[in-house]
């Protein structure tokens, strides 16, 4: 009789095969739905060309500013969008070309952006500091070095390409 | 773990009595295809709101990559379609499934029709029948436009032209629905996306709730 106890009733046997039925249809119809949700994660990101921003001759050893700007393929939506970095020679004559990202949230840093720092990149968001070569001023919101863009000197010229995060210190 | 759970909640607010309700009914024999094969024209009611369970899903997530504007509509959907993984099926899911909502629902309103199912005292679910079919007819048209292709436009052109014809409030019909009385553009699409996506489904949520609630209430007709 322990037998006829195992037995699948047959009200059990239909809500299995309806539960397995209505599953595999859910399952077929959300799969490419959620695949198609979730492409832009798993896109890869394409890699920039890199393009001539400053003459070597223009640098001193103060950070300036310099603009330039790239094709911004945006989903279906190309533009140019124009791009900055604060570029000066260091003690070494090499050059050293920051990002101006604040590294807290994002806003955008200036160089001796307050008057009570002329020494410093200074971030108005929300008073985020770093000194000439980046780092950051400890007690002040960020908690990283500005990025530093990669660089290339080629006919007396200075191409970057895409700012990249500094090694953990 | 899940029995749990809903043991949980059951605890508290008690919803057996609830999905019981809404679930938990006999099937009579009559519209049983298991019993009388012939009974599987009952099933074309839920064949036309599974689709349509497709036909919402499908274009919630479309709106994800589409956008309502003249210069990007088209190149939106060019893009979801080639560039997005998967983007060919969702869309053909919306594209054909604009088109099976409908046979089905012509081929349930046949069944209600020859069976008789709509005689007292289901006249008024008849009534919200149609209504819901002007609604979806409403949902294939303002649909059509989005694409935003050649086809699309034109089809919206003879659409507007056709409304412009009605005598007396044509022309104001017109301008309402296209958004201006001459140009088929920018407030065109607009007015098209947000009917298309917010009130019309809102309306069949509405039309489909009631259709539902009096079915449970009246029972399915009985046998011919
Ligand atoms: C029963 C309901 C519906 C019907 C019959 C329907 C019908 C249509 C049709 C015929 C098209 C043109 C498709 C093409 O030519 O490829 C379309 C496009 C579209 N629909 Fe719907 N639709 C419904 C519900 C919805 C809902 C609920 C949403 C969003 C919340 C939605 C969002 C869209 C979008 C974004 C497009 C443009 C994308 C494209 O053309 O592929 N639809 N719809
Ligand atoms: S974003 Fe720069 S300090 Fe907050
Ligand atoms: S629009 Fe040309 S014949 Fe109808």
């Amino acid at each position: 009789m322990a037998e006829k106890k195992q037995q699948v009733s047959r009200r059990q046997f239909l809500n299995y095969t309806l539960t397995g039925v209505g599953g595999f249809m859910a399952a077929g119809m959300l799969a490419p739905m959620v695949r198609f949700a979730i492409d832009p994660v798993l896109q890869a990101s394409g890699s920039s060309d890199m393009k001539a921003v400053a003459d070597m001759s223009e640098l001193t050893n103060e950070p300036q500013r310099f603009d330039w700007t790239i094709e911004q393929v945006d989903a279906w939506y190309t533009s140019e969008v124009t791009k900055s970095a604060w570029v000066y020679l260091d003690e070494n004559d090499e050059v050293v070309a920051l990002s101006p990202v604040c590294k807290h949230l994002g806003c955008t840093i200036n160089w001796a952006g307050s008057e009570d720092h002329p020494n410093q990149f200074f971030c108005p968001c929300h008073g985020g500091r770093y000194y000439k070569d980046g780092v950051n001023v400890p007690n002040t919101p960020p908690n990283a070095a500005l990025d530093v863009y990669q660089k290339e000197v080629r006919d007396g010229k200075l191409y970057l390409g895409n700012a990249v995060a500094r090694e953990e210190a | 773990m899940l029995q749990k759970v809903y043991d949980w909640i059951d605890d508290r607010v008690d919803i057996t009595p609830l999905w019981r309700d809404i679930a938990d009914h006999e099937v009579p024999e009559h519209v049983n295809p298991a019993h009388h094969f012939s009974a599987f024209v009952y099933c074309f009611g839920g064949l036309t709101f599974f689709v349509t369970v497709i036909q919402i899903l499908s274009g919630m997530f479309l709106t994800m990559y589409y956008v309502p504007d003249i210069e990007n509509a088209w190149r939106s959907v060019y893009y979801l379609q080639t560039e997005v993984a998967h983007g060919q099926i969702v869309r053909g899911m919306h594209h054909w499934g604009a088109s099976v909502v409908i046979v089905m629902l012509f081929l349930h309103t046949l069944r209600v029709f020859f069976q008789g199912a709509y005689k007292k005292p289901r006249e008024l679910n008849w009534m919200v029948g149609v209504l819901i079919f002007f609604v979806m007819l409403a949902l294939g048209l303002t649909g059509y436009l989005l694409p935003w292709d050649n086809k699309a436009y034109f089809a919206t052109v003879v659409t507007l032209n056709i409304a412009g014809d009605v005598p007396l409030i044509g022309e104001m019909t017109k301008t309402l629905l296209g958004g201006d009385p001459t140009i088929v553009g920018a407030q065109t699409l607009t007015r098209f996306f947000a009917i298309h996506v917010f009130f019309l489904p809102a309306a069949l949520f509405v039309l489909m709730g009631i259709h539902f609630i009096m079915i449970r209430k009246q029972g399915i007709s009985g046998p011919l």
